[in-house]
This record gives C-alpha cells, structure tokens and sequence, in this order.
C-alpha cells in the first residue's frame, strides 16, 4: 500500500491511438462506431444524440467494418519536424457506413499510382510510438485488398 | 428611413511581417485608419466588434480601446477559425440592424508567425499526425481539392493556374504582402506540400489588420456620409451542416453553399448579378470549389472557368482582385474585413489600377475550418 496521497503510477498497457479504437478483455481490438435507431445514420466514434437527425436515445454501439473502399486522398510531402514524409493520407468510405480518415499503407505515394475507389481492407496494428508513461498503442491503417 | 446598414469608413494596413508590433498595436492602426476615411473618431463609436483568433481570450478589443481611446464603449471579441473577422463585421451589422446602436467599429487583426497550420492530435496518448492521415491544412484542402478531381477530373495544372492568377493580380495590389508574377510552370515547379497543392498554392501566413465603420442609413444622413458609403445587402454566417464524411474529411462545400443561399435570397440577388468576388481562397484548391458553391458556374464546370479566363481581371467575374488570401495574405482574424475593404474600394471606383469597371455589387466570402463560413453582398449607393 502506498502512503497517503503518493501516486500510483499505473503498470505501462496498451490504447487506442483513437477513443473509438477499443481494446476489449476478451477478442480482438475494433472500431467503434454508432448507429442511430431513427435514421439509420452510422458514424467512426462514440456519439449521445445522432449528428443526422438530432435523436436521443437512439444511438447504438456497433462495430464498424473491417473493409471500405478509397474515397479520397492526398500525398503529404511537407510535415512537421519527426513526421516521416512521404506518406497518403486517405478518406476511406467503410462498408457498411462511416467514413474514416488514415494512412494507406501499401501503395507507392505517388499521385498517380494511386486509384479512386479502390477496395482496402482497414487493419489494427500496434505502432512503435509510446507516450510519456511508457504506454503502448495501436492504430488502424489502410492496406489494399487483392 | 430604411434600416439598412452602410460601411461608410473602411482601410487596411499592407499586409506584412511585423514580429516587433503587438497584436492589439496592429488592429489599432487599421482602427485609425477606416475612421480617417470617413473622417470621425473613437469618440464618434458607439461599440467595437473585434476579431482575432490567436488571442482569443486576450481581450484584444479592449486593448486596441487603450491605444486609440479608452471610450467605455462596449466590446465584442470573436474568435470563428477563419471567419473571425467577418463575424465581427456580422456582429456590428446585427447591433445597428436591431437599432441598438447607429455607427460601430470593425476591427479584425492577426499575427501569424510561419509554418504549417493544423495537424492532428496533440492531447492525450501520442501525436497522431501522419499517423491516422494528415490534419495539417494544406492537407485538407489538397483533400478539398482532390474531390473535386474524383467528381469531375479537375487537373493539378488547373488548380494551379488558380496561383497564377492570383499572384498576377497582387502586383497591381499595393496593400498585398507580395507583388510578384508567378508563372505557371514556376507554381508547378515549387515544392509540393500536399498533392496537388504546392508552396506557391498556400496562402501566405502574414500579420495584418482591417477596419470598418458601420452605420445606419439615418445617422450616415446626419453626418453627410453617403457619397462614398456602401450598403451592405446580405450578412450570412453559417456552421457546417451534416455530411456523412465530415468527421473524417472537414467540410467547406456544404456550409458554404448554405451561407451563400442565405445571401443571395437576403439580397435579393443571384450570383449573375455580381460584379467581383473576393473567396476564401486559402489553398488553391479551395478556389476552385467555391466557384461552383457561390454558383459562379455549374458544377464540374469550374476547372473550365479557370481555364477560360472568366475570373482574371477583365473577364466575366473578377475572383480575388487583391491578390486573395494566396498573394495578398491571410491574418485569419483580419481576413474578413480586408475583403470587405476591397470590395467597397471598388464599388466606389477607387481601387486604382485593379479597378473592375463598373462595378455595383460585390461579395465576400471567407470559411473557416470547423467549420464556419460569413458571406456578404455589398452595392454601390445609387
């Protein structure tokens, strides 16, 4: 038992790099998403009142897809000092609703190799970051689906 | 007597870099400077509606009062991304449109420093730019940009030609933080920040400030205002309505399409009516969307529009006559209210070199991220 008032610093564990990257005691880590029972609107992210319709009370906790196909994207060239560059930064519309932002991973950053629409698969990987306490985090990235 | 509201003093200092100035001492020059245009003084104010994003909870207002007078005079500070100095500009056109007051100050001022803008993350658990994509600015709008390339192919080389024209213009823009031609192949040829928009494609982070006094029709009479005074026909401000992406990729289509429909049907105006625009060109890209959300032209026409020349000086519509926030530069907070200064310097035919002929009425328009979008129709008085 500590004294009273020192701090306990918790033992290192591992996060999500997002709020709605959920780690859970048992089976694997997902996105998390909502669902509103009135509209049907489904949305990356824990929400109380659907941002669509304005309901209450109808938002559902889902699991958001594991697959979705490449809306948008840019080539980032310039970053802040430590950011490696170059990388794509990617909008990815999920299957089955929702829209995230990320790194495609896989693809050469280079404008032109890069396709509209192309089908990715969004996979959970741990990354090499730690924050100041020592803990350890996983991320979602884009990866191309043959 | 109508409650229309009329700019009847408005100025701007040269955009530039001033690291050695104080934010407040900035706002204040433009303050005395749109208050020498129409020949009055803090004592004639009866509030001030203050802009600045940086220094939000700083009480800029009050402290621009200390170095041109300490009137006890109401204060409104706003703080609205981008939009900042358009929504003080809005808040003082409200206060006289109520009747509350008969003759504010507008002042939005900004200091800058260099380098990129945004990024993502930052709080808690670890930084995740370039982690989970890009939030920096120039990445979003390379984003804004590429959508418009996925509807409708839009070019790189039309983006850019964007630059061109907007650099073109500043040289004959005094106030513009540059004057310097930059042909195409030189905007192609710089550095890429984020594809497709490349060095000479970002606005340019600068300190500056402008001001506008705002009156109402009864006292611009009584004070022998109205020869060079401009009504301001339509204020719209928006935030961004919801889309099903807007989480993951920030919207200024939407929100710009809403304040500009509000503007129109408050003016009682079309887009055909306009005379010359000053948009929120921020990043190349950015200007090229807002000709079709200002309904400038169909949509999927507006890489054809940049193409044919419609919006350079002397074409159909002149876009960014003062060099836009891509060569004249973007104080965030001064923004606003710079354009405003443009577009009444034209419409009272003074704008020198850079004059559009003839012009009558004038819009204005700036989005800010998060996102909040002002626009505003302005006309000659008869």
């Amino acid at each position: 038992m500590s004294a009273a008032g020192a701090a306990v610093k918790p033992a290192p564990t591992t996060k999500g790099a997002v709020p709605f990257l959920v780690i859970p005691k048992e089976g694997e880590p997902y996105l998390a998403g909502s669902k509103c029972g009135k509209c049907g609107e489904v949305v990356a992210g824990s929400r109380e009142v659907c941002g669509k319709c304005g309901a209450r009370k109808t938002m559902q906790h889902v699991k958001l897809g594991t697959t979705g196909k490449l809306y948008n994207y840019t080539v980032v060239y310039r970053n802040f000092p430590g950011v490696p560059v170059p990388f794509i930064s990617a909008i990815v519309d999920i299957d089955g609703g929702g829209t995230l932002k990320g790194n495609l991973l896989g693809v050469e950053p280079v404008p032109e190799k890069i396709k509209f629409d192309l089908p990715v698969n969004i996979v959970i990987r741990q990354v090499p970051q730690k924050d100041k306490d020592g803990n350890s985090y996983l991320a979602y990235f884009f990866e191309p689906r043959s | 007597m109508s409650n229309d509201v009329y700019v009847v003093g408005t100025d701007m200092i040269k955009f530039g870099r001033f690291p050695e100035r104080t934010v407040p001492e900035l706002g204040a020059q433009a303050a005395l400077m749109a208050l020498d245009d129409c020949g009055l003084t803090i004592q004639d104010m009866q509030a001030l509606y203050s802009g600045n994003l940086f220094e939000a909870s700083g009480g800029v207002g009050q402290r621009i009062l200390r170095e041109i007078g300490q009137t006890g005079i109401p204060v409104v500070n706003t703080a609205n991304a981008c939009a900042t100095g358009a929504t003080a500009f809005r808040e003082g056109w409200m206060a006289i449109k109520a009747g509350v007051y008969d003759i504010v100050l507008c002042v939005g001022c900004e200091q800058m420093g260099s380098g990129l803008l945004g990024g993502a993350g930052g709080g808690k658990g670890i930084p995740t730019e370039g982690l989970l994509g890009s939030g920096t600015m120039p990445s979003v709008f390379a984003h804004v940009g590429l959508e418009h390339t996925r509807k409708y192919g839009t070019t790189f080389e039309q983006f850019a030609k964007v630059s061109v024209k907007n650099h073109h213009h500043s040289t004959l823009n005094p106030k513009a933080m540059y004057q310097k031609e930059t042909p195409l192949e030189e905007v192609m040829g710089a550095e890429m920040i984020s594809y497709p928009n490349t060095k000479l494609m970002c606005s340019v982070n600068v300190d500056g400030s402008a001001a506008a006094v705002l009156c109402s029709e009864k006292k611009a009479k009584e004070l022998g205002l109205m020869g060079r005074a401009v009504k301001v026909r339509a204020s719209a401000l928006s935030s961004d309505p919801y889309t099903s992406r807007n989480i993951a990729m920030m919207d200024f289509n939407a929100v710009t399409r809403l304040a500009a429909k509000t503007a129109y049907e408050m003016a009682a105006l079309g887009p055909d009516d306009v005379d010359l625009i000053e948009l929120h060109d921020c990043f190349a890209t950015a200007e090229i969307v807002h000709y079709e959300n200002l309904g400038l032209c169909k949509d999927g026409d507006a890489g054809r529009m940049i193409d044919s020349g419609a919006t350079q000086l002397g074409g159909r519509i002149p876009v960014n006559v003062s060099g836009g926030l891509l060569s004249k530069g973007h104080p965030l907070g001064a923004t606003g209210i710079a354009n405003i200064y443009e577009v009444t310097t034209h419409l009272r035919g003074e704008a020198g070199n850079r004059q559009v002929d003839g012009a009558r009425i004038g819009l204005t328009h700036v989005v800010g991220a998060g996102s909040a979008c002002a626009v505003h129709i302005l006309e000659k008085v008869q």
